[in-house]
């Protein structure tokens, strides 16, 4: 695609990245997680800081390819990405509408408020199957760093719980 | 001038020894990938590895970054020889029988959180980012290997048999996480780390009560064994050293 005659404006940009899928949970975008952190011109670069979920995260790398790609479809020539380490992530910034999309996913999304202190060994989830909060942790990871292995007592059903962190 | 090469010196070491104990634990965890005795246990201990090997790359670069001399995360984890590496003994100590593994696992991660809370407060803001990312994943993995601790501790008679056979071997290795040598003083003297004596209180207390929750006596008294901060270990690095660089030894450069 030929370059783009304007600057698109932060807005736009921002509105483009809420079609970037996390790779691993692609029902979610990578603003849905909140780990784009901010959007911005330096001169005729575009500057794109993104913060990992956890420092060793696979996906990490292949996000920051697939936003420059995602931007330079979109005609932006010049995108870089930058990695901002602090403040560091926290699930509390995936917003309610992700939480839905999560949930409708079949993944149970985490508890909210700042919970990584003391009370994260016991959080109460809800089935993302049949809504019961009669369920358990059956092992504390997953299949991806930010999730832990879960069931429910009352469908049976195992899922995955997007950890609170 | 000579101030300023001796601040970056110690700031150096610090990144290397926060960054070699992650790199070296982690690579003996990964090895377990596929081999532990329950699924769940072994996702867990991969994805513990893969936490310590992204922390190593965080702090491997920022010890690259200090040095000044172009070297990147990757060529200080695959391109320098056993003395140049700042991990602590007990981290290199083999994996054994589950026990142990989870028994140094746990010796760590008792020390290691504590040690990035601190470290949050660091007058340098590379090594605060660092540590605020860090902490995080630390206090998971402890909250983990404590509770396995307990109830393989206050298990059968074989579990707790087998912990207490895994606490004696390696609590003489534990020591040498909060001695404090000149380097120590030096960075807890400009606040860019804590005091090691402090973290060590604090690290001997959870131990207390960890190890009386599970029944095991810890051999509080045995003489500590360390060395490997000044580049001194045991042959057990050069074995792993052997696994984990020798494609890059054997084929320089060759990329994934």
């Amino acid at each position: 695609m030929a370059g783009l005659s304007t600057k698109p404006s932060a807005k736009e940009i921002w509105a483009w990245l809420e079609d970037v899928p996390d790779p691993e949970i692609p029902v979610v975008s990578v603003v849905d997680l909140g780990i784009v952190r901010n959007v911005e011109w330096e001169g005729d670069d575009l500057v794109v800081t993104v913060t990992p979920t956890y420092s060793g995260c696979p996906a990490t790398a292949v996000i920051a390819l697939d936003i420059q790609e995602a931007l330079r479809r979109r005609g932006v020539e010049k995108v870089r990405t930058k990695s901002q380490l602090s403040p560091a992530w926290t699930t509390d910034w995936i917003g309610e509408k992700a939480r839905e999309k999560l949930k409708a996913y079949g993944i149970a999304p985490p508890a909210e408020g700042a919970r990584c202190v003391g009370d994260l060994k016991n959080p109460i989830v809800e089935c993302p199957h049949c809504g019961s909060t009669a369920t358990e942790q059956v092992a504390r990871f997953g299949s991806t760093p930010c999730k832990a292995s879960w069931r429910c007592r009352d469908c049976l059903e195992p899922f995955d719980y997007f950890k609170s962190f | 001038m000579t101030a300023t090469v001796k601040t970056d010196a110690a700031l150096f070491e610090l990144a290397l020894r926060m960054g070699d104990n992650a790199l070296i634990l982690g690579q003996r965890i990964g090895a377990w990938c596929g081999h532990a005795p329950a699924v769940e246990e072994d996702i867990a201990l991969a994805n513990v590895a893969l936490d310590l090997i992204g922390q190593t790359k965080m702090w491997l670069g920022l010890a690259g970054e200090l040095e000044g001399k172009g070297r990147s995360a990757d060529d200080l984890a695959f391109l320098r020889d056993a003395r140049a590496f700042r991990n602590a003994l007990l981290v290199e100590q083999p994996n054994g029988d589950f026990a142990h593994t989870l028994m140094r696992q746990y010796l760590f991660d008792a020390w290691h959180h504590p040690m990035l809370v601190a470290l949050k407060s660091s007058a340098d803001k590379r090594v605060a980012d660092i540590a605020e990312k860090a902490e995080k994943e630390a206090r998971y993995h402890l909250e983990r290997s404590e509770d396995l601790i307990v109830r393989l501790g206050d298990g059968s008679a074989e579990s707790h048999e087998r912990m207490q056979t895994a606490l004696d071997a390696l609590y003489p290795f534990a020591g040498e996480l909060y001695a404090a040598d000149a380097i120590d003083g030096d960075l807890a003297a400009r606040r860019i780390a804590p005091d090691l004596g402090e973290v060590g209180k604090r690290y001997l207390a959870s131990l207390k009560s960890t190890f009386e929750e599970a029944t095991l006596k810890a051999p509080w008294d045995a003489a500590t064994r360390k060395g490997g901060k000044q580049g001194m270990h045991s042959e057990e690095l050069g074995y792993i050293l052997a696994e984990m660089q020798w494609m890059q030894r054997a084929y320089p450069g060759a990329k994934w």
